[in-house]
């Protein structure tokens, strides 16, 4: 956990502060609408279809067992008793009433946790990989990095009106679970020649309506440099970037359209006048944001305890969740568990406050008091000792979170489309749920492997549809819904823009498509553990295309 | 951002003027006389354009009342009911088409 300081605490409160008065003059007619809007969504409170909503960010996806508890008050007390963790490491409350907000957020104030930075054209909530700091093979925290980066951009007045938002993801593991190429920047720690540790900078990235990759213009940043150059970065995009055109003002769009190696030139002529000055990050400063880290006083403990073993044995489905959900932690002895929050016809990234409560009593007793939240839509408790996994399973089981479907079909990833969102065009959630149905049968979906769909249900892509295996984008057409269906997309290393299979599917169709698509995978793969996407890379997109559209 | 008064109001068939309700965000709808309403059908209905406008100004004019005033598609029933025109307005108006996770001793719901 990061232990936040008097000047974060003294933040968080003056802009609760500010929100109540801001709130109360809304309601008593001194402030209009025109006013009032930027400065609710300054603290993450948008105006969806039925009601308020509140984004509540959840900094590189820590939570602390008392945050989590907070946000179960939060569902019960303000909401309709469940929240929606997000693609972006956030929780949304769809329910919430505007004279209850400034309460909520006092609320949520006590927890350390806020709205900033989860909605306008500023640096958003700085996102990392949901095993930050217990991954095995990872260089050091990136959550140090991101905090550094966090402090730097909160209320920065530089970059609080950019010409749009701008999100930025880091990741110090050689296996990207932070999809950072598809965002505006992207950061990759890595050691160069000399053994020294800094970042691969890649910048432009991003899904939406124009999607790109994100491209690499410096292969080895210095830690030292990481705030001079991202703040270079943001330099050269407030002064170039478009104003003009929401739909251009990404910083994707000035890339594509400078150039990659043109924009790393400008970057580089304004890093260098700032690379020296007071942004140059001394190893002293590094230490102490890294000391408000505390990670927890494991204990000795070795790998594959004989109780594991007898657990596994004695239990099939027990011993199919430790394979599906389990994973090795850097620590011997203990574990990095995933909690499925992809139950079959459940919504995606849902969790009642029941659940929370519950997952933040297992967290005291099995995770040290903390829990991640993965960009998946999942949680993950992070430090588990092996012996105690077989106790921890019956508790998840209990309160339904230990589906074992991590990374396989039904882990679907889900925005929440036309059943909340008032910028959707077609329900996503409906058809997330009906899939799960379709592919219930948990020894088909091992047997399929690896394989991530993502469903959006509009162009602004909150569900990552670009980048799935198979992406599932809803369109529509003459007051129906339709989906778009793409193959072949991928959110990590080797992030890759899904290919388009041909024309948009009807509504009532799309799971029919899915089950085809996957039908026609079983049939072309090579062999049993050639996943989805190797099989697509290695016979493209028409046999799959054939399948779906021959029928139809 | 361009009033939607200030857009030239195009409107094929019926129509009623939709927002959401400022303290709670709730789902409401203008009535004939001027108020705002959350019973979809007590909303005004009218066919013309010159009607609609009247409405939506009068709407927009209520700040305070209301947020996000516009025009919203109406289908009529053979027997003259009105009803969303759209999905997006039936959800509106229903709530969401999926179970909501339910808290335990509540019951579950579900729109359309």
């Amino acid at each position: 956990m990061y232990i936040y300081d008097e000047l974060d605490r003294t933040l968080v409160a003056e802009r609760v502060s500010e929100f109540r008065g801001q709130v109360a003059r809304r309601l008593s007619g001194e402030l209009t609408e025109e006013e009032f809007k930027p400065l609710r969504l300054m603290n993450g409170v948008y105006l969806q279809l039925h009601a308020y909503m509140l984004r509540i960010a959840i900094p590189y996806g820590t939570l602390s067992s008392a945050q989590l508890r907070m946000l179960a008050h939060v569902a019960r007390s303000y909401d309709r008793g469940y929240g929606h963790f997000t693609t972006r490491q956030n929780i949304q409350f769809h329910w919430i009433k505007l004279k209850d907000l400034p309460d909520v957020m006092a609320d949520l104030a006590r927890a350390g946790l806020h709205g900033m930075q989860t909605s306008g054209n500023c640096v958003r909530n700085i996102t990392t990989d949901q095993w930050a700091g217990v991954a095995p093979g990872e260089i050091e925290d990136p959550r140090i990095s991101s905090e550094i980066l966090r402090q730097h951009s909160t209320q920065h007045p530089e970059f609080s009106f950019l010409p749009r938002k701008f999100k930025i993801a880091l990741t110090a593991s050689a296996h990207d679970r932070a999809a950072v190429r598809v965002h505006d920047i992207g950061l990759h720690m890595h050691r160069n020649g000399a053994g020294e540790v800094g970042f691969e900078v890649i910048v432009g990235g991003g899904l939406g309506r124009t999607p790109f990759i994100g491209k690499t213009i410096k292969h080895f940043l210095p830690k030292r440099d990481l705030l001079s150059y991202v703040e270079a970065i943001l330099r050269v995009y407030n002064q170039f970037g478009r104003r003009d055109n929401i739909y251009k003002a990404r910083m994707k769009i000035l890339v594509h359209e400078l150039g990659a190696e043109a924009f790393a030139k400008e970057v580089e002529a304004e890093w260098q006048s700032i690379k020296d000055g007071a942004l140059a990050l001394d190893s002293a400063l590094i230490a102490e944001i890294a000391a408000r880290f505390r990670y927890p006083d494991y204990e000795q403990l070795e790998d594959s305890p004989q109780q594991l073993a007898q657990a596994r044995a004695a239990d099939a489905r027990f011993s199919q969740w430790v394979d599906n959900s389990v994973a090795n932690h850097k620590v011997p002895g203990y574990a990095i568990v995933t909690l499925s929050l992809k139950p079959e016809g459940g919504t995606p990234g849902d969790a009642t406050a029941e659940q929370m409560d519950a997952i933040a009593d297992l967290a005291d007793r099995y995770s040290f008091g903390e829990i991640r939240v993965g960009h998946e839509q999942n949680l993950v408790l992070p430090h588990v000792a092996q012996r105690d996994l077989a106790a921890l399973w019956r508790a998840l089981d209990a309160v339904g979170v230990a589906t074992p479907n991590v990374g396989l079909v039904s882990d679907i990833i889900s925005c929440p489309g036309l059943d909340y969102c008032s910028l959707a065009n077609t329900r996503s959630i409906p058809v997330a749920q009906e899939l799960t149905r379709r592919f219930r049968d948990l020894d088909l979906a091992h047997e399929l492997g690896r394989l991530h769909i993502n469903i959006s249900g509009c162009i602004n892509a909150c569900g990552h549809h670009h980048v799935g295996h198979i992406g599932l984008l809803g369109v529509e057409k003459n007051g129906e819904e339709f989906f778009q269906v793409t193959i072949g997309g991928r959110a990590d290393e080797q992030a890759r823009l899904g290919a388009l299979i041909g024309p948009a599917v009807p509504y009532a169709e799309v799971a029919d498509v899915v089950e085809d698509i996957v039908a026609a995978y079983l049939e072309l793969r090579a062999r049993p553990d050639e996943i989805f996407l190797e099989t697509v890379e290695r016979v493209g997109v028409e046999p799959f295309k054939e399948r779906v559209y021959a029928a139809r | 951002m361009t009033s939607p008064l200030e857009k030239k109001l195009k409107i094929v068939g019926p129509v009623l003027i939709t927002a959401n309700r400022l303290n709670d965000g709730a789902v409401i709808y203008r009535t004939a006389d001027g108020r705002w309403t959350t019973d979809f059908d007590r909303a005004a209905v009218v066919t013309t354009a010159p009607a609609a406008s009247e409405l939506l100004e009068a709407a927009v004019a209520d700040d305070l009342g209301a947020v996000g005033a516009y025009v919203a598609p109406v289908k009529l029933e053979n027997d003259g009911r009105a009803r969303p025109g759209n999905l997006r307005e039936r959800i509106r108006l229903k709530g969401p088409t999926i179970v909501l996770p339910a808290p335990a001793g509540l019951p579950v719901t579900a729109g359309l």
